[in-house]
């Protein structure tokens, strides 16, 4: 009754701050909460008159999805590749920024950061047709390149290995200005004092990054792993459908869950089993991403999400 | 005499300011630092490069990183049928800015009340918000409703709706605020009388115009850059944005020839098919490569400003 009261009393005495705030929840509410009405189709049969109130069949879906083979298939692609972009991306990210850091020569820095960040403006798209221009077979740089010295040439459309090179390559390429930024702030925010003091004890340069710079960003960079690998089940479906495309070939390296609900939702619908491997990803995100916030949370209290 | 004098006075300058591990540490990190620059622009360039090529000697010899033979073929060819590629610009353009303008006044708007630390619902609605970040319904889920009960289907609102709001971005401007609009200004405004409207549009908008700019940027790449919701809700060629052109073009080649059978250009001329789809590329990227160094600031800012707490 009182919390009712003093609800109605705020919408009374902060009208305007809620006519402020209510287009975005009206938004969410619609277009995030609605649809996770949908999630009941993981335990339905999908019928497209009946649409969302179709029959239950309980969890048959999830037993067709993890007996058809292709599960751990994606799951297995999705890990790796992630693993892979969170240990080289973060790793570049974090030496770039250490460089920017500590190189002197002002312009040269800034014309090569620019360079740097650049490819973070355009779209997977745009890296697709990059990609084109490398790649092709038939009139790719490298292939050129290649002829020319008489090496036989290389399909990375027919050579599924090739993949764990390329993908975090562009992923690195595309990423690095954004996370070097990021950690270059929090370079930027240590204790001058700091390196003064050990530069007069005599440390020099390098012991300097590996004794101060390095155990200052620690805090950044563990909380940025373990972010990351909160995620570790979500791929990133804009750079796999654009950087692959549906290549039946390449599915045993390069086949990730969100490709796959995309290409089962646009090939042969099964909106069931769909939604069986949506919500089943879903799920042990949130399960990941409340772990690495309770570690998080457990290392340094001031970073953790909630 | 007078020479050595000064390259003397030089090298001893020198010494008292650089030791031998700055020059280590600036030789290494240059060259890395160089090395990372040069492969960030490296496609850029070989794109740029093999859009002016030949066709033929492309198609003998493959792309490299210098141009083959110079010729503008391919931008000819663009222009004369550029019915699509403007279309395709009209959209994006028309999307990006009207969809950043309506998406920054919401993300701020719900910026500034979860920033007021006296508004009761404060933890409940970021709470509310913060959850879609950890579960969703879907690819899938969102699509069947958008497409069965919101009847978007081949409607330009399709390409609105998905970056309409952003958590992300509302954490980064209500850090923007914390940092630059103390609680006391609302404090005052409020004991003189102003209403919550008035202390929003009177006194914050205007202290933040750099994170305004900053996260505007932000969303309004999500705008430009967006392909997939062309894919998923869009039937017809007149509505798709110009990155889902440019996928098209990359994809299909076929599908440009299809246009010029139907328009007057015969088939028998050789169309530049391959370094068409380079000049398309080209055509795609060059405002965002223009406008970049302008909105690098904003870039830099705004992650700055975001990872204090996002």
């Amino acid at each position: 009754m009182t919390k009712r009261k003093s609800f109605l009393k705020s919408l009374k005495n902060e009208k305007y701050l809620w006519l402020m705030i209510l287009p975005a929840i009206i938004f969410v509410f619609v277009w995030n909460y609605l649809p996770m009405v949908g999630i009941t189709l993981a335990f339905k049969r999908f019928n497209y008159v009946k649409g969302i109130f179709s029959d239950w069949v309980g969890f048959d879906n999830f037993k067709f999805f993890f007996t058809s083979g292709q599960a751990w298939l994606l799951i297995k692609n999705t890990v790796i590749y992630n693993l892979l972009f969170i240990f080289i991306g973060h790793g570049m990210e974090i030496i770039i920024a250490l460089v920017i850091s500590e190189i002197s020569g002002k312009y040269f820095k800034k014309i090569c950061q620019s360079f740097i960040i650049l490819p973070y403006f355009i779209s997977w798209v745009t890296a697709a047709a990059f990609m084109y221009n490398m790649f092709n077979y038939d009139t790719g740089a490298l292939n050129s390149i290649l002829a020319q010295l008489n090496i036989e040439k290389v399909n990375i459309y027919s050579t599924p290995w090739l993949w764990y090179i390329i993908m975090p390559v562009m992923y690195v390429w595309k990423g690095i200005g954004y996370g070097s930024v990021l950690y270059l702030s929090s370079i930027m925010g240590l204790d001058q004092e700091c390196f003064e003091a050990a530069q007069i004890d005599g440390a020099n340069r390098f012991q300097r990054i590996w004794h101060i710079t390095i155990p200052g960003i620690m805090p950044t960079v563990v909380i940025m792993f373990l972010m990351s690998l909160g995620k570790i089940l979500r791929g990133n479906f804009d750079m796999f459908y654009q950087l692959v495309g549906a290549n039946s070939l390449l599915y045993e390296v390069t086949d990730i869950i969100d490709v796959y609900v995309y290409r089962s939702l646009v090939e042969n619908p099964d909106i069931g089993i769909n939604s069986a491997v949506t919500l089943f990803q879903s799920v042990i995100c949130l399960v990941m991403i409340l772990i690495a916030n309770k570690l998080v949370k457990s290392y340094e209290r001031d970073y953790s999400l909630f | 005499m007078e020479n050595i004098v000064k390259i003397k006075k030089k090298s001893a300058s020198n010494k008292i300011k650089r030791s031998s591990d700055d020059i280590a540490v600036d030789l290494i990190g240059g060259i890395l630092l160089f090395l990372c620059g040069f492969v960030a622009i490296l496609p850029f360039i070989m794109i740029a490069a093999g859009s002016v090529s030949n066709e033929k000697e492309i198609i003998a010899t493959g792309y490299s990183v210098l141009p083959k033979g110079f010729t503008l073929d391919a931008y000819k060819y663009l222009f004369s049928n550029a019915d699509q590629v403007i279309n395709g610009y009209k959209v994006t353009v028309f999307v990006s800015f009207f969809g950043t303008f309506l998406s920054l006044n919401i993300i701020t708007m719900a910026s500034f009340v979860l920033y007021r630390k006296d508004f009761k619902a404060r933890n409940v609605i970021s709470f509310f918000f913060y959850f879609t970040t950890l579960f969703n319904g879907g690819m899938v889920a969102t699509y069947i409703f958008a497409v069965r009960y919101l009847g978007i289907k081949d409607n330009l609102i399709a390409l609105f709706l998905p970056h309409m709001f952003n958590v992300f971005y509302t954490i980064v401007m209500r850090s923007f605020m914390t940092t630059t609009v103390p609680t006391s200004i609302i404090e005052s405004a409020k004991i003189d009388g102003a209403n919550d409207l008035k202390i929003y549009f009177r006194i914050v908008l205007p202290l933040l115009k750099p994170a305004l700019a900053s996260v505007g940027m932000f969303i309004f790449l999500s705008y430009w850059n967006d392909w997939s919701n062309s894919m998923l809700y869009i039937n017809s060629s007149e509505k798709v944005s110009i990155q889902y052109l440019l996928y098209k073009t990359l994809g299909a080649a076929a599908n440009y020839e299809r246009v010029a059978a139907a328009g007057d250009v015969a088939l028998s001329v050789e169309l530049p098919t391959e370094t068409f789809k380079l000049a398309m590329t080209v055509v795609t990227i060059l405002p965002i490569v223009f406008v970049y160094p302008f909105v690098q600031k904003y870039f830099v800012r705004g992650i700055t400003v975001g990872a204090v707490k996002g």
